[in-house]
């Protein structure tokens, strides 16, 4: 019964920051269709590959897109739902456990103080 | 109190937090054998847990409900399988219904809890957390979700106070 009651604030700031942007929306409708390479989409926007490449950063970090390398491409896809929430099921768990060891090493620090 | 290393591996599964504190392999295992200690620990601030049935011997059977802020509560269970006070602690954790009897239909998660001394002195503690499947971890979430953002609110108020 881990999973029951937190929310990653954190990861919810970088999936609204990844879609707050025009681009990287139109990105992710694109690889939901199929996968394309950074260069490909690249020649879809007035930017460098570099640029694209840092919108991919973003939507990856908030698990909206995975990316495989090939040869001397990169592939990008939108990642599937199922995959997508269980990443963010993990990262969920991840708060939590944080906050745990939070609150044990309060629990130990306190008592320490006691006994001195 | 630091947390060293969080390692998360969907494939399998499982994620593992490793935490060092000062205190010694002894102590830390309290937190754990301490029902008490545990309780104020296992659940977040607003929603606190409460061990009504706690034993750390292999095949006990512990019994826990966490309480919600507007009175809900929560039921879950362990069931210890392995034990080697006071270093290691493996056990099956799932949900119960309003009786306290087993939800089948909800999986259970194994914890395998680990403690060493560090040559510095206090403890090393890791956390091994696994799922059934990836389908039970979401399924896990989602049922979660309504509660969460209220119990996340009340630990940001923790974690700002640090």
């Amino acid at each position: 019964m881990v999973v029951n009651t937190t929310l990653s604030d954190d990861l919810t700031d970088r999936v609204f920051h990844a879609l707050a942007d025009a681009t990287r929306r139109d990105i992710l409708t694109r690889t939901m269709v199929e996968e394309h390479s950074v260069s490909a989409l690249a020649r879809r926007y007035p930017m460098s590959v570099t640029a694209v490449q840092k919108h991919v950063a973003v939507l990856e970090a908030a698990h909206l897109v995975s990316r495989r390398k090939q040869g001397r491409e990169q592939l990008v896809a939108a990642m599937p739902e199922t995959l997508r929430a269980a990443h963010l099921a993990l990262d969920q768990l991840e708060t939590i456990w944080r906050a745990r060891v939070a609150r044990i090493g309060d629990i130990l620090s306190t008592q320490a103080t006691d006994t001195k | 109190m630091t947390i060293t290393a969080i390692r998360k591996d969907l494939e399998a599964c499982t994620m593992t937090v490793t935490a060092e504190f000062d205190s010694p392999v002894d102590r830390v295992w309290q937190v754990w054998a301490d029902p008490r200690q545990l309780e104020r620990w296992w659940g977040p601030p607003m929603w606190p847990a409460t061990f009504t049935e706690h034993s750390l011997q292999v095949g006990a059977v512990c019994r826990y409900h966490m309480t919600g802020p507007e009175g809900e509560a929560s039921n879950g269970w362990w069931q210890i399988r392995q034990v080697d006070a006071p270093v290691y602690l493996e056990l099956d954790d799932g949900f119960a219904d309003a009786d306290g009897n087993r939800n089948a239909e909800m999986p259970t998660m194994v914890m395998r809890v680990s403690l060493a001394p560090r040559a510095t002195g206090g403890t090393r503690m890791s956390i091994e957390t696994t799922f059934p499947s990836a389908e039970a971890l979401v399924s896990l979430v989602e049922m979660g979700m309504e509660e969460g953002l209220s119990a996340a609110m009340g630990q940001l108020d923790d974690i700002l106070a640090e």
